[in-house]
């Protein structure tokens, strides 16, 4: 008797999106990175195709973040320098392209001024030449000061801004419709509102293929599996066929993971749980690793250990 | 759901006169009102207004070149099926075959060498089925012999013969149940496909009939159906419905989402 074929067929694909613009292309970056365009599920290579791989974008903010002194010793120094940090991510971990965080411009801390991080974004692109992300302090009202400023100082840099949600996208596409910018929108772990918001994207006369969909993110251990279930549905919806769903998925793994007790106190505190040195970066890998099975395509990772041990899992199993 | 816009139809005065009179420009605009709607596929049928294999290529080029959605060929003869094949520029759903084996043995080839899919009316020689057993009977016989010439179930759209409910009232409940058994031959399921308007045919109050019947069949594990695509709230049913199944993801603007696409 033959085996039955029980491979499944998915009749759509993932939307492929390029960050980034070369001298050609009206920006100065020296290269570009391409996601999407997955016609499977993430290591079901037999089903369908995986032109590209995922990616990570190294985490660097305008101000040293709120971190444990170990885990940002294992940075490096570089952390009190956007710009150093953002090199060191590029030539040393080997960052695809770079995800910058506004930290310094909410208004509950420092309360830096928009010309203070558009200045930063000047500096770091001059810096590097890989493609950037940028991310406002997530204060909707702050962002949307910030955002316009960081934006016009890369136009046709092709970055990928974040982010918009209901409350705020229409400044974020009238910013990225006149720079020539990518949108990531966010919804807050919820595949209904995610929806809703790239429907009022294409509304707002947004092209969806150039739309980055951000569920937020959950570290590992605290809503790990919500934020999972909803990233492969919409992997799933977007491979049969859903258009406003097909979006690729971004992870804020370093922004979450350095949250939370387990990757923040060491074994003083959490007797019998290891040295934070080695299990901070253990934490942050193992929260990658599942949303890379999940189906993200962008991990926004942070340390040096993490970022090996994940690049290696990407570059073996696809 | 997959929506075949019925209106390109010999049984409409107007399709009628255009096929005489061959005047392209009537079914250029059913082809394009349709194809605004959203109808994944566009049927075209013949009906009496000839029997020439030209006059059915010649409507399909008509609608291709106005759109560019796939074309639902409404007829069973072989000879006809070859032609209108060869004209289509994606693969096309063959609107009909029977149980009847005879049928199968001459459509099936035709279908499998196009890549192209077929419905299949649970009905053989001996005419319609009256209950949910017989058409399941015959479906069965229908998917095994369209394994034989190497069809997949995507390929393979059961039709359990919709009949007026004013006229056959009790003939609703064995559609409904026939539909929901359809859904088990195989994983993933065939398509379950309806022509819609015969369930409120006569009756007075058609438009509501055919929308809650719609829902009742999505209900049943129905995913296309030959209808008045530019029936606006029959759509709006059948995009509810799917949500209530849990077959597309909702979002507030779910409607409008779907009339901007």
């Amino acid at each position: 008797m033959d085996i039955p074929d029980v491979k499944e067929k998915w009749t759509s694909k993932i939307n492929t999106v390029t960050i980034g613009a070369t001298k050609e292309q009206g920006g100065t970056r020296g290269k570009t990175v391409t996601v999407g365009g997955a016609s499977t599920l993430p290591f079901i290579n037999f089903e369908g195709e995986i032109p590209n791989k995922p990616v990570i974008a190294g985490f660097i903010s305008d101000v040293v973040p709120d971190w444990p002194e170990i885990i940002l010793n294992g940075i490096g120094k570089e952390v009190n320098s956007p710009v150093e940090w953002a090199q060191k991510n590029v030539e040393q971990f080997g960052a695809d392209l770079l995800s910058i965080k506004m930290i310094g411009a909410d208004p509950a801390g420092k309360n830096k001024a928009p010309e203070e991080c558009a200045r930063v974004i000047e500096q770091v692109l001059k810096a590097v030449d890989v493609p950037i992300i940028i991310w406002g302090c997530g204060d909707d009202e702050k962002d949307n000061h910030i955002l316009p400023e960081c934006s016009q100082v890369a136009k046709g840099e092709n970055c990928l801004i974040g982010s918009a949600k209901e409350s705020n996208y229409m400044t974020i596409v009238a910013i990225c419709k006149a720079d020539k910018h990518k949108i990531i929108s966010e919804a807050p772990v919820d595949i209904n509102i995610a929806k809703q918001v790239n429907i009022l994207l294409q509304d707002a006369g947004f092209d969806l293929n150039d739309v980055i969909m951000f569920q937020t993110t959950a570290a590992l251990g605290y809503g790990f599996d919500y934020v999972f279930t909803i990233i492969e549905r919409c992997r799933i919806v977007g491979l049969k066929g859903d258009n406003l769903m097909a979006a690729p998925q971004i992870c804020d793994v370093a922004g979450e993971t350095y949250r939370v007790k387990e990757a923040v106190q060491d074994d003083d505190i959490l007797t019998g749980w290891g040295k934070l040195e080695k299990r901070g970066p253990m934490w942050e890998a193992a929260c990658a690793e599942g949303y890379f099975q999940a189906g993200a395509d962008i991990l926004i990772m942070a340390h040096p250990a993490a970022i090996k041990s994940v690049k290696k899992t990407i570059h073996i199993s696809m | 759901m997959i929506l075949i816009g019925e209106r390109v139809n010999a049984g409409f005065k107007d399709i009628k006169n255009a096929i005489v009179n061959k005047d392209g420009d009537v079914i250029k605009e059913w082809a394009r009102k349709q194809a605004d709607a959203n109808a994944s596929y566009i049927d075209v049928n013949l009906g009496t207004a000839s029997n020439k294999p030209e006059a059915l290529c010649w409507m399909i080029e008509m609608i291709q070149e106005e759109v560019d959605v796939p074309i639902s060929i409404d007829n069973n003869k072989p000879n006809m099926l070859k032609e209108a094949m060869q004209v289509c520029k994606k693969p096309p759903l063959v609107n009909s075959t029977t149980a009847a084996e005879e049928k199968m043995n001459q459509l099936f080839p035709i279908v499998a060498e196009h890549g192209a899919s077929i419905i299949g009316l649970v009905m053989d020689e001996s005419g319609s089925p009256t209950n949910a057993d017989k058409r399941v009977e015959n479906a069965g016989k229908i998917i095994e012999k369209a394994m034989e010439f190497g069809l997949s179930p995507d390929q393979i759209f059961l039709d359990p013969i919709v009949m007026p409910l004013k006229f056959m009232q009790e003939q609703a409940k064995e559609i409904l149940s026939a539909a929901n058994q359809f859904q088990l031959f195989s994983d993933p399921p065939c398509h379950i496909v309806c022509g819609l308007t015969n369930i409120s045919n006569d009756a007075i109050h058609t438009l509501l009939i055919n929308r809650i019947f719609m829902a009742m069949m999505i209900a049943n594990g129905c995913d296309a159906v030959i209808c008045n695509v530019l029936d606006e709230e029959l759509v709006n049913t059948i995009l509810t419905a799917e949500l209530i199944m849990n077959k597309s993801i909702y979002a507030d603007s779910y409607i409008e989402a779907f009339r901007k696409k």
